[in-house]
């Protein structure tokens, strides 16, 4: 961290707090992934007239409206299509997209997909509490198999969606993975996501208290976080447990293991390398509890985004051709009728 | 179909009935007819080229000083199966001396490429008219596709036609010979045969479907000189013919036409260009977000191909995709546009209720087509006037307007953008797919007979030092346009209803009666601005009117004046503003006795005319896919005066 250059704060956080009453639940994750974005943003270097935070439908697409920049808190699962003509229309404005895992995965999983494979430059924030909130609870596409819920009260019976699995098949480049209580390190992924230009999707593990309250409890809980998580960081081996474990890659099987680090031999511990995209799969299907949650940016590999690309193309396309419109509206074959008849 | 748009006289028009070559040249002797206007009707597979040939043979009729108009009329398959009745595919323009506002009620010539065509197409041919076969292609396979358990070319059942009959296969294999083509590909060139034998019969120019084959094939050497040769062979053959009887020349003096610059344009093509002209006079970049989806493609297709003019397109993912970026754009402070037809309007809904709750600017081009669902996608209808006016959830006003023929499309695509940005609202531009595929000569204006209008965006930092997004132009309603970008301005929209003096989410009682009182006054209000409702032929009073919106213009209008060269006081009003209506339409509509509404649906606009007014519209309805004929609307009117 120390090499890092510091960006001077333009602002405080309290200047991107809106004056609007926070109306979520008490003790919902929502407020603690809001302090964070408040805290990240005078660390950006941005301003918050440059800045678009645009939200679908559910409890996390309030957000907007406690940010002091310009939002748009649009409709069920289109957030990603606003997103799009406000980025085409103004490059310079610097787009976030709030959205959750019904919102993002469910009802606007299409867009979520086209959104992540054109790269457009924008921020994805996904609230996952495995659960809709707004509706009053019923199980969502990311719940797991055998959610009690109001309309599955034998249990669900599909299989859930892994957020940065999707993305990563979407052919996202940029994916990452925080907690709601992580103040210490969300900030840090958030300066990541937005440093990088083209879609970041950020997954937010979030407590809803209401409907699905310690659905995360076994890897958030801070007294065993140091077993239960994985806090990767580009370059460095692959330990938890205080650095006693690491994540070791059976060359014969393929597959990850952990294995125990000892007197501080990490040669057989795998060393993050965010462009490894077969990695980053791995690390995010790994399950819990016989492996740690992979947190931090578990991929990140830029490519043109969309926006720059389309950019680029119009100018390229454009040259030095002239808009002249009356000549567009004489182009093709045309006659002249002289005088009167 | 063009009003102001009359074809020109002059040196392009032949001289006398005979082409350019002259029959006389050739000493054949050939018959020729002197006609005020005349319907041809080009059918073959869908694959034989027919809409290329019909609209290469428009612009030569067009050049040649002919007011005209077109119905390309083809199946939604692109290829289908060789030879079949569902794979036929047609274009038939009529063509005349004197104002054409039709594609003509019965074609006087049919040229059937192989039995389908004629058999799809013969009911529709006048007693007496013209048909022009390819025996090449009426072999038993083909007959038997086309259920024809006898050659109807040798079996006398065209008696009550002329019949010429001929073996254009082979004509055409032998003119392009020396190329060494395969066969398939030889026989390819067929169309191109027989559009010059159409030439021929009109008395129209080679010269510049030459020039545009040249371009069409480029650096294609072989099947430019192909198609070529197979051109003049066609004219050839018709000059030369040995054949009498039938074949003939029409003779038609060009139709008189206000002085300027014309050219073609089909309706996709001219709203294209409206939007364009909309966003210079707006002094806007153009974002236009769109899907696929037939017959609205064409306008997509057409803009993408100008960036130059500050026109962003892109191609979504889906319809929902596609207005959902629309309403980015305009939040962000572009012109942006969407378009689709009826089924992905449908999809579009939800979206467009987000668009009148933020009141943000936004044209969504509907190109209707046969519904419900996927319907008939290739064929026209005007039953989505329900779904612009009523169909969204909640109270959710939004102007309606409509074009009449492919060159309105122009000027109503300007009013669509004026209107949207002038009271910060979507607005809903009708057309359909008659008028996008259709084409008429069109006199081109300049970009200076239009009254800019001006945006301006609110940059003001308010006094209270907390902006209203929600602050309204008193007069208008509108409220202020802020992009994302202004400093000190930053405000939160979204579709939760919102307090009338803060911005702020407010759920109470007496804000939602306000708010939804206020979109509906802001939208009533747009009636203020448009113009009186005019009548288009006929008296402002008297026993009948006949009230007509979007393409059904064209037959209307000719039906109302046939009727009145009978003797008849009949008036003729056509509806450019569907929603608002035109304020004074409702006392104007009281001063006739009765009132009758063709429509190609089951009568939609009767509906809300009768809801708005009062009145007893009666309705017309058609919905076969097909424009209504002059004549069907005649008999209407008959019918009503003496009933």
């Amino acid at each position: 961290m120390n090499e890092v250059t510091k960006i001077v704060p333009a602002s405080k956080p309290d200047d991107w707090a809106s004056d609007q009453e926070v109306r979520w639940c008490p003790g919902c994750g929502d407020y603690a992934i809001l302090k964070a974005v408040q805290r990240t943003m005078p660390e950006l270097g941005v301003e918050p007239h440059n800045t678009v935070f645009i939200s679908g439908i559910g409890c996390s697409s309030r957000f907007p409206y406690y940010m002091e920049t310009y939002g748009f808190h649009t409709i069920h699962g289109r957030a990603p299509t606003i997103a799009t003509g406000v980025k085409l229309a103004n490059p310079d404005l610097d787009v976030w997209i709030i959205t959750g895992d019904g919102d993002g995965l469910s009802i606007g999983g299409n867009h979520m997909l086209h959104l992540v494979r054109r790269n457009l430059d924008c921020q994805v924030l996904l609230f996952n509490n495995e659960i809709y909130g707004l509706t009053k609870g019923q199980y969502s596409p990311t719940s797991r198999t055998g959610t009690r819920s109001p309309t599955s009260p034998a249990g669900s019976l599909e299989r859930p969606v892994k957020p940065c699995a999707f993305a990563l098949g979407a052919g996202g480049r940029f994916v990452a993975r925080t907690i709601d209580t992580a103040q210490k390190h969300m900030p840090e992924v958030l300066k990541r996501a937005h440093g990088h230009k083209g879609t970041s999707f950020v997954e937010i593990y979030q407590n809803c208290v209401v409907y699905n309250d310690g659905a995360f409890e076994q890897f958030t809980d801070k007294k065993s976080a140091a077993v239960t998580q994985i806090w990767l960081e580009h370059g460095k081996p692959m330990l938890f447990a205080g650095g006693t474990k690491g994540l070791h890659l059976n060359r014969e099987s393929l597959r990850v293991e952990v294995v125990d680090v000892v007197d501080g031999d990490v040669s057989e511990v795998i060393v993050h390398d965010e462009t490894n995209k077969a990695v980053a799969s791995m690390l995010i299907d790994m399950p819990f509890p016989e492996f740690p949650v992979a947190l931090g940016v578990l991929y990140c590999d830029p490519a043109t985004s969309f926006d720059t690309a389309m950019a680029e193309q119009a100018e390229r396309v454009v040259g030095d051709k002239v808009a002249d419109f009356n000549a567009l509206l004489r182009r093709g074959q045309s006659w002249e009728v002289k005088g009167e008849r | 179909m063009a009003t102001a748009a009359k074809a020109p006289p002059g040196s392009n028009a032949p001289k006398s009935g005979v082409g350019e070559t002259g029959a006389d040249k050739t000493g054949a002797k050939v018959e020729t007819v002197q006609r005020e206007s005349v319907v041809v009707r080009f059918a073959g597979d869908s694959g034989d080229g027919m809409q290329l040939t019909g609209g290469q043979f428009t612009l030569s009729t067009a050049l040649a000083g002919n007011d005209l108009a077109t119905f390309p009329d083809f199946p939604a398959e692109i290829r289908a199966p060789q030879g079949t009745l569902f794979g036929v595919s047609a274009f038939q323009i009529h063509f005349g001396s004197s104002r054409i506002d039709t594609a003509g009620d019965q074609p006087d010539v049919l040229v059937a490429m192989n039995p389908a065509a004629l058999k799809t197409n013969l009911p529709s041919l006048r007693k007496g008219g013209l048909v022009i076969a390819d025996t090449g292609e009426f072999g038993e396979r083909n007959l038997k596709k086309a259920h024809y358990e006898a050659n109807p070319l040798e079996d006398g059942s065209l008696a009550p036609y002329q019949l010429l009959a001929f073996d254009v296969s082979k004509q055409t294999l032998e003119s392009v010979k020396e190329f060494g083509l395969g066969n398939k590909d030889a026989l390819r060139c067929k169309n191109m045969w027989t559009l010059g034998l159409a030439l021929w019969m009109f008395g129209r120019k080679r010269a510049p479907i030459i020039d545009w084959l040249k371009v069409k094939f480029g650096s294609n050497e072989l099947l430019r000189e192909a198609n070529i040769a197979a051109l003049n062979a066609g004219h050839a053959y018709g000059e030369t013919a040995e054949l009498s009887g039938p074949l003939k020349q029409f003779r038609l003096e060009p139709a008189d036409a206000e002085p300027g610059l014309y050219r073609t344009i089909t309706g996709a093509d001219a709203l294209a260009l409206g939007l364009v002209a909309g966003a210079k006079l707006s002094g806007l970049p153009m974002f236009f977000g769109g899907y696929p989806i037939t017959p609205a493609s064409a306008i997509l297709h057409a803009l993408a191909r100008l960036r130059e003019f500050d026109v962003t397109t892109f191609q979504a993912e889906d319809e929902i995709a596609a207005i959902g970026a629309t309403i980015g754009a305009a939040y962000a402070g572009s012109l942006a546009v969407t378009s689709s037809s009826g089924p992905g309007i449908a999809l579009k809904s939800e979206a467009m209720g987000l668009a009148v709750m933020t009141e943000l600017p936004l044209v969504i081009i509907n190109s209707q087509r046969g519904g419900p669902s996927t319907g008939l996608p290739t064929k026209t209808e005007q039953s989505d006037l329900y779904q612009a006016v009523y169909g969204r959830n909640g109270d959710c006003p939004m102007p309606v307007l409509a074009a009449r023929s492919p060159s309105d499309c122009f000027d109503v695509a300007i009013e669509a953008c004026r209107i949207a940005l002038e009271y910060m609202t979507p607005v809903m531009l009708l057309t359909d797919g008659y008028i996008a595929n259709a084409a008429e000569p069109w006199k081109v204006p300049e970009a200076h007979d239009y009254q800019p209008f001006p945006v301006h965006f609110h940059e003001e930092m308010p006094e209270t030092g907390k902006l209203n997004p929600y602050m309204r132009d008193p007069e208008t309603l509108k409220r202020v346009w802020v992009k994302p970008g202004t400093r000190g301005l930053m405000h939160r929209i979204g579709g939760i209803e919102k307090g009338y003096d803060s911005g702020n989410i407010d759920y109470s009682d007496s804000n939602h009666q306000r708010m939804t009182d206020t979109r509906k006054a802001k939208i009533d209000g747009v009636a203020r601005t448009i113009p009186a409702q005019t009548v288009e032929v006929g008296n402002e009073h008297g026993p009948l009117v006949v009230v007509g919106w979007g393409s059904t213009y064209g037959p209307i209008r000719q039906a109302v004046e046939h009727v009145r060269n009978q003797g008849h006081d009949v008036a003729h009003i056509h509806l450019r503003h569907i929603w608002p209506l035109p304020s004074n339409l409702g006392e104007l509509l009281k001063r006739y006795d009765r009132i009758l509404v063709p429509e190609m649906n089951t009568g939609q606009l009767k509906t809300l005319l009768r809801d708005q007014f009062l009145v007893d519209a009666r309705p017309l309805n058609k919905v076969s896919g097909q424009p209504f004929r002059i004549a069907e609307i005649e008999a209407a009117i008959l019918g009503m005066l003496n009933s």
